[in-house]
């Protein structure tokens, strides 16, 4: 009876937290669906399609020039510690650019776009829900979704691979620096390793990467936006919830997307 | 001729009940004012109207016709008879005030050239300058911004335009300016207008009145006869009286039994001489 008493009030939570995701899922699920949808059957804003491309992708690109360089320079400095220990700095070039391409390079771009760019989508439609702008689009017969949505989700998209192509270049670049003109390692070393070992299907692995990180970043912060409720603090909260879930999303899949694309 | 009918509306938010059961008939052509206390559901009913919100039970009929029966493409088209008027103007802080009156226009591919007239014409009927166009909503007045939001609204010549406290944190001149916007529009247009207010100068304006008031209808009629209304639910709202069969906060009961209302008794007792006694 004592032990009934304990365990109702947990299984009631545990039930109505299970419930909850199932709703959560689901309605993201819907969302997807319904944007992917809409991106097919009507033709996209190209003049608001291009505005997203700036803002999430020109204006991402200092923070991904920092991100990759000094990944590429940290890395490089590392390797150089475990090489030198069992006399392999020659491959240094080849261990920073597979670190860099296959995985560094599209997991940081995405990392750093979701915040910088996530956070900004979510808390733009999230202000424009709660001031009751969207419900104003829905009363003058403006599909939202197509309006504010799919513009966000395709250039998110397009812009990753892009940034992520350029985190891969400024990491190589970052390595080329610290091996060469800091620990002194001869230049046609780091480039003939590059060369023998790095290969164009780890590019297009890191590529696909981004494509899918950039997917998920634009979904989940205009989900997260678009159903904002509860005032400033609930864009707040809101805001909060899709950096945490884009960005542990981006390290889950990931995971998933390295055992499927290993074999490039 | 009856344009909209709320048949049993019942909407619940959580646990909450805002309508428990609204029935009501909007004539055409006609400016019809809901008023009662905050927290009423009124603004709720504008939007179970136009269908931004489901009611839990209950029909909307819009010239005869279940909204909840609607396909989507039939929705786009009950869209377009309609206009609303935000309570807050719900204007687009990313575009200029041409983009936002004109939206509808730009988005179903017309040319900024081919839409510049008709807002000119629509700008005219809300009493703004043309140079207003190029600036944002941020740089507007209040007043401004609720006229650009019905600016906007009348771009499509809807059949209903929805009125959400239009004139709400408005100053008593701009209230007045708004309504008479509101008025002399009604005149020209012929539109079935629903105005939901708080302010009782909309009885000036209306043709008719429905009050309402813990989650159903409790008047509907004349709007110039309302003061003259002996119905105990009108007489208590619009005289602002704390007795009568709306409930009010308790408020202060004092020794000789006079109720006191929160707001004169904290004038009252911030006084120097009963401020010891608190």
């Amino acid at each position: 009876m004592v032990l009934n008493e304990l365990l109702a009030p947990l299984a009631f939570s545990f039930g109505y937290a299970a419930l909850n995701l199932c709703r959560t899922v689901g309605c993201f699920s819907l969302f997807i669906a319904q944007t992917i949808r809409v991106a097919i059957v009507q033709r996209p804003h190209v003049n608001k399609l291009l505005a997203q491309l700036n803002a999430i992708g020109v204006n991402s690109f200092s923070v991904i020039f920092l991100t990759g360089l000094f990944t590429g320079m940290v890395f490089a400095l590392q390797s150089y510690i475990g090489f030198q220990r069992v006399g392999g700095t020659q491959y240094i070039g080849s261990v920073v650019a597979l670190g860099v391409t296959r995985e560094l390079g599209p997991v940081l771009t995405g990392l750093m776009v979701a915040g910088r760019a996530g956070s900004a989508i979510t808390a733009e439609l999230g202000f424009m829900r709660i001031t009751e702008q969207i419900d104003a689009l829905v009363t003058l017969c403006i599909n939202p979704l197509q309006y504010l949505v799919v513009p966000r989700v395709i250039a998110g998209t397009l812009a990753l691979p892009c940034l992520a192509l350029f985190s891969m270049a400024f990491g190589v670049m970052g390595g080329y620096f610290m091996c060469v003109h800091i620990l002194g390692l001869s230049p046609e070393d780091y480039v003939s390793s590059i060369r023998s070992f790095v290969q164009l299907g780890d590019i297009l692995s890191g590529i696909c990467k981004a494509c899918v990180f950039g997917f998920i970043i634009t979904t989940v912060a205009s989900y997260k936006g678009y159903h904002a409720h509860g005032g400033a603090r609930g864009v707040g909260i809101a805001t909060t919830q899709s950096v945490v879930l884009s960005s542990v999303s981006i390290l889950v899949i990931d995971c998933l997307l390295t055992r499927v694309l290993g074999g490039l | 001729m009856n344009i909209i009918s709320l048949v049993n509306i019942k909407k619940r938010f959580d646990k909450r009940w805002v309508s428990k059961g609204v029935n009501l008939d909007i004539p055409a052509h006609q400016m019809t004012a809901i008023v009662g206390g905050s927290g009423e559901g009124k603004s709720v009913l504008l939007k179970l109207i136009i269908g931004l919100l489901k009611p839990t039970s209950g029909q909307v009929l819009i010239d005869g016709v279940d909204i909840a029966t609607l396909t989507e493409a039939e929705l786009d088209e009950h869209y377009k008879k309609f206009g609303y008027v935000f309570q807050s103007a719900a204007l687009l802080d990313s575009l200029t005030v041409f983009e936002n009156i004109g939206i509808t226009l730009l988005e179903q591919g017309m040319s900024r050239r081919q839409v510049l007239p008709i807002l000119k014409e629509k700008l005219a009927l809300v009493n703004l300058k043309e140079e207003c166009l190029k600036k944002y909503p941020a740089e507007l007045s209040g007043g401004m911004r609720k006229r650009v939001g019905l600016a906007r609204t009348l771009v499509t010549n809807p059949e209903i335009i929805l009125y959400d406290e239009p004139t709400t944190g408005l100053d008593p001149i701009t209230t007045r300016v708004i309504h008479n916007l509101m008025h002399s529009m009604q005149q020209r247009l012929k539109p079935t207008a629903l105005v939901v207010s708080h302010d009782v100068e909309i009885f000036n304006y209306a043709d008719n009145v429905a009050l309402l008031q813990d989650g159903k209808i409790r008047f509907f009629g004349n709007a110039k006869a309302i003061w003259q209304s002996e119905n105990p639910y009108i007489y208590q709202f619009i005289r602002g009286l704390p007795d009568g069969p709306i409930e009010t906060d308790p408020g202060i009961i004092e020794p000789s039994g006079t109720r006191v209302i929160p707001s004169r008794f904290w004038k009252r007792s911030f006084t120097k001489k009963n401020r010891t006694e608190l």
